[in-house]
């Protein structure tokens, strides 16, 4: 440290030297750099202070008694600027640690979505969601049993962030722990309802859509709790329309049952499930209509699911110039043949 | 954005209106306001959501610990004046079931 302090004395006797003598911009530059070294060796603006005065002193060793005095009363002023920076620092050092916390726990998170592809040659999946923030309220899920049948499911965690992510792990176990209702998408969800309703705040509340598809039969059921409806394309009459459910969000009363629904499946029809970040999504124009998503996918309806949605996001996340306000998640299953 | 509420309080009955936008920002202080009201023994809680138009999720949070919040002291929310959009969301998450909606007569065209 005596070291350090001794050529930072050297370097700045030199550095005032030739400011002195030459006035030039290059001296200039000069400061700019010694100040990044200060902040570097964590040199506080009161020692800088003291730095030059003993430099100057030395220089000039007849220096007036004011001049010299009136150093120690700036001296004493920079103490609390120094004092403020240190916080600064420790801030900062809090805030990293806090964010690298954050990452691993987004990366936790990430991992308790779906890895495995569906293997199934005649429907095609993709799926995307984005968090707005580092973690998601949102969660997604698909399985396929040993028959081949599909299970799907997408969620929304009321708010955003760390809370809502809490939250969204307790489905995923809680989906975990009932696998024999993995295809009846109502006993499921009246299932999850009552494990949500033991296990939540009184004013949070889970909305989420599930979905089974059998490949033999080519039937979707289907059952939501609250959630965002998604959309049924129809090949046959190039049509969409709205998966509406009827049933109340998850985790409000103990007692809920919901009702199920049945689509038989044609080749080429496929069903649309999504978070309410994508039809809630706002722009300076105010609100996207669902018609807009819909056009949006209809836009790209020749490509992969997969496809479809990164497109669908692509052109969303523009419309919010590049800033999503909500959780996104948009997951598409089509009947190939 | 902002939200402004206004609470009178009769007898029987607490009138709270509410005016601008209940999302993420203004909840919290809406919750600090309305769930007081309603844990009060014994009273008609009406909201009024004339004065708004959006309501995010949180914003629904809300309503939803109002009601558990009046179940438990034995009074009764009503909620009135919603517009389209709001109502759709009521409607969506099934909470128009559970919760005592009066619809908007003056809607707006």
């Amino acid at each position: 440290m005596e070291k350090t302090k001794l050529s930072m004395y050297q370097l700045y006797k030199d550095m005032l030297n030739t400011y002195l003598d030459s006035k030039s911009e290059h001296a200039l530059y000069a400061a700019q750099q010694f100040s990044k070294e200060m902040m570097e060796k964590d040199m506080s603006p009161e020692e800088m202070v003291s730095l030059h005065m003993s430099v100057f002193q030395e220089m000039v060793p007849e220096l007036p008694e004011e001049v010299v005095d009136s150093f120690d009363l700036l001296l004493e002023v920079m103490i609390g600027y120094g004092l403020a920076y240190r916080e600064h620092q420790s801030l900062r050092d809090r805030q990293r640690q806090l964010e690298s916390e954050l990452n691993v726990a987004a990366r936790m998170q990430q991992a308790l979505l779906p890895e495995d592809e569906i293997h199934a040659p005649d429907v095609d999946l993709g799926v995307l969601s984005v968090p707005a923030g580092k973690m998601s309220g949102d969660y997604y899920h698909y399985i396929q049993d040993d028959h081949g049948c599909i299970g799907l499911a997408v969620a929304d965690v009321i708010g955003k962030g760390v809370p809502a992510a809490m939250c969204m792990s307790m489905i995923k176990y809680a989906m975990d722990s009932i696998p024999e209702q993995r295809l009846q998408p109502a006993a499921l969800l009246e299932s999850l309802n009552r494990v949500v309703e033991r296990n939540i705040d009184s004013n949070m509340f889970i909305t989420m859509v599930y979905g089974s598809y059998d490949p033999r039969s080519h039937r979707f059921y289907y059952a939501g709790a609250g959630h965002e409806p998604g959309f049924y394309y129809s090949k046959k009459t190039d049509s969409f329309e709205e998966l509406t459910t009827k049933g109340l969000v998850l985790g409000l009363s103990q007692k809920v049952s919901y009702k199920e629904y049945v689509k038989n499946v044609e080749p080429g029809d496929f069903f649309v499930l999504l978070s309410d970040g994508v039809t809630e999504c706002r722009t300076e124009d105010g609100f996207i209509e669902r018609e807009q998503i819909t056009d949006m996918i209809r836009k790209h309806i020749d490509l992969p699911a997969q496809e479809i949605v990164n497109r669908v996001y692509r052109e969303l996340e523009k419309m919010q110039d590049f800033e999503l306000k909500d959780d996104f998640t948009l997951l598409i299953l089509r009947r190939k043949v | 954005m902002n939200l402004h509420i206004d609470i009178k309080e009769k007898a029987q009955e607490s009138l709270v209106s509410l005016k601008g936008e209940i999302d993420v920002y203004t909840v919290p202080k809406l919750k600090e306001e309305l769930i007081p009201v309603t844990e009060e023994p014994n009273k008609h809680v009406i909201v009024d959501l004339s004065g708004v138009n959006y309501i995010d999720s949180t914003g629904l949070g809300v309503f939803i610990g109002a009601l558990k919040a009046t179940d438990q002291s034995g009074s009764t929310l009503k909620i009135t004046g919603v517009n389209d959009r709001v109502r759709r969301l009521f409607t969506i998450t099934g909470l128009d079931e559970v919760i005592d909606i009066e619809v908007n007569e003056r809607e707006e065209a």
